[in-house]
């Protein structure tokens, strides 16, 4: 156990010598897909909720294959799969973006949360007490305030218990990033379990570093909770 | 010069016609109540006011100026929409179940639409808010909460705060205490009695019998979507003409 966190507290936590490893890495992947995948479920949630068949169709579409194919399958593709067409590596930027191992993951991992968080946001508008829309209108909030002032900050509260186990989620999925070579702390426990043969020990201390992440991001969230739901009032 | 006029107004859902016509005349400082039995197109009407929904056919001026329509397939529509906006903006409506933002606090409830859609400073909107919380009966402590926390009869004087904080030229009420418990009905009628006696214009539909004869001006009773009697309230209440009034106000007797 000493000889593996001597050798190893380095690259569990946070560099392996040539970049990030282990710990930071597993948060980068965690806050790089998140994030992207939220930005973009914020117009895609309103998108597929539109009236109009053009713009929901594509987005239902999108979040139809991704929320029902594995995650690692859409890993592969990104990672292997488009590299693998020609026309990508005869595309500078393409081929740039492509050959490199994390740009794939993020993408896919950002691709595969932005359908989740899709859905749950578009869920959460559609629980908006239509009342609330109706006064919204009343009193001249129509359009694009009705969502910023009204409609959007609503949802996202209501949202936060599902977004919340997303995110979770999401944290055991980044342990998929190993197979695209990416050294998160899953990697860099299997390395150490090669190289000692203390496989035990080896994971024992990957599941401690999840563990704690996971905890972590919970209490975040009950913080979160407190604040922003404390609207629903004292009989929730 | 009147503040507020309908002139024929028609509504349909589908192969229901819900408003057969419905005028009215509004001037300034008028109280109307609209009276008439469950599904007669009350509350139909005042949605129609503010373009809630969107009548079939029917003439509305505010200030004599009337919201221009055009014809849009079988019905109509709104040809210009800064006049819809400057018109929601002109007549506040309170509805019967407050329909409050739960996610906003009161302060930010009754700010919200003065800020975003009237464009006042923060300072300036939340000083009016104060204000109008103050004449509503709210303790200023209940600016910070949220509606969920509040009784029903505070939440509905919110609700009033909210469409005064507009500054409106006319108030909608649809059914303002109906959803209340009847121990919190009476807190919210001193207020809208208070907003009467001020001279504010404003149109009401409620079963409040007593109370409509009290403050109105003018009552309107409604009947299948056509407006069957209409005059001061001590003439419609208390010597109804038609058979149908007669026998709506003995099924109504408060
Ligand atoms: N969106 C709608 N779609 C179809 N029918 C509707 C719709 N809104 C109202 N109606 C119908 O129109 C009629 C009039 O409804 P309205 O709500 O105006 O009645 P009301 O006089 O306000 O009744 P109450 O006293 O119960 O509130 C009813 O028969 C109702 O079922
Ligand atoms: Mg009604």
């Amino acid at each position: 156990m000493i000889e593996i966190l001597q050798e190893y507290w380095r690259a569990f936590l946070w560099t392996d010598g040539y970049g990030l490893s282990g710990l930071a890495m597993t948060l980068w992947l965690l806050t790089a897909s998140i994030g992207i995948g939220f930005v973009a479920s914020l117009p895609l949630s309103v998108a597929r909720l539109s009236r109009n068949r053009l713009i929901r169709w594509p987005v239902q579409f999108y979040t139809y294959i991704f929320r029902g194919t594995p995650l690692y399958l859409q890993l592969l593709i990104c990672y292997t799969g488009i590299y693998s067409i020609e026309a990508v590596r005869a595309q500078p930027l393409l081929d740039e973006f492509f050959r490199d191992a994390l740009n794939c993951t993020v993408l896919a991992f950002a691709l595969n949360t932005c359908a989740y968080t899709t859905e749950i946001f578009a869920g959460a508008i559609r629980n908006i007490p239509h009342g609330e829309i109706e006064a919204a209108k009343a009193y001249g909030l129509t359009g694009w305030r009705m969502y910023i002032y009204v409609i959007m900050p609503s949802a996202l509260r209501r949202a936060l218990p599902y977004y919340s186990n997303e995110v979770i989620l999401m944290l055991h999925s980044t342990t998929l990033a190993f197979t695209a070579t990416v050294p998160d702390i899953l990697k860099v426990a299997r390395d150490a379990n090669t190289a000692t043969f203390l496989t035990f020990q080896s994971f024992g201390i990957a599941a401690i570093l999840y563990l704690i992440l996971s905890f972590t991001l919970i209490g975040l969230f009950r913080l979160a909770e407190r604040r922003w739901l404390a609207f629903l009032g004292p009989a929730r | 010069m009147y503040k507020l006029t309908v002139e024929g107004l028609y509504k349909r859902y589908g192969d229901i016609e819900v408003l057969k016509g419905v005028s009215l005349k509004a001037r300034t400082g008028d109280v109307i109540s609209l009276i008439g039995a469950s599904g007669s197109g009350k509350s139909t009407f005042l949605r129609c006011l503010n373009f809630l929904e969107m009548p079939d056919a029917g003439v509305m001026t505010l200030d004599g100026n009337p919201i221009r329509l055009e014809q849009h397939g079988h019905g109509l529509r709104i040809a210009d929409q800064a006049q819809l906006q400057r018109l929601r903006t002109r007549l506040a409506m309170v509805f019967q179940n407050f329909n409050l933002w739960s996610h906003m606090t009161v302060l930010e409830n009754i700010t919200l639409a003065p800020r975003r859609v009237l464009g006042l400073g923060k300072q300036e909107a939340e000083e009016r808010a104060r204000a109008y919380l103050d004449k509503v009966g709210l303790p200023l402590r209940a600016a910070d909460q949220y509606p969920s926390f509040l009784s029903g009869g505070q939440q509905q004087r919110v609700a009033i705060a909210r469409a005064l904080a507009m500054e409106p030229d006319v108030m909608l009420f649809d059914e303002p205490t109906s959803a209340l418990d009847p121990e919190l009905v009476g807190e919210v009628l001193k207020v809208i009695q208070a907003l009467a006696e001020e001279g504010r214009t404003m149109l009401m539909v409620t079963h409040e019998m007593g109370f409509a004869r009290q403050v109105s001006s003018q009552v309107i009773f409604l009947h299948q979507g056509r407006v069957e009697e209409v005059g001061a309230p001590a003439e419609v209440l208390t010597t109804p003409r038609s058979e149908r009034l007669r026998q709506f106000l003995s099924g109504n007797l408060k």
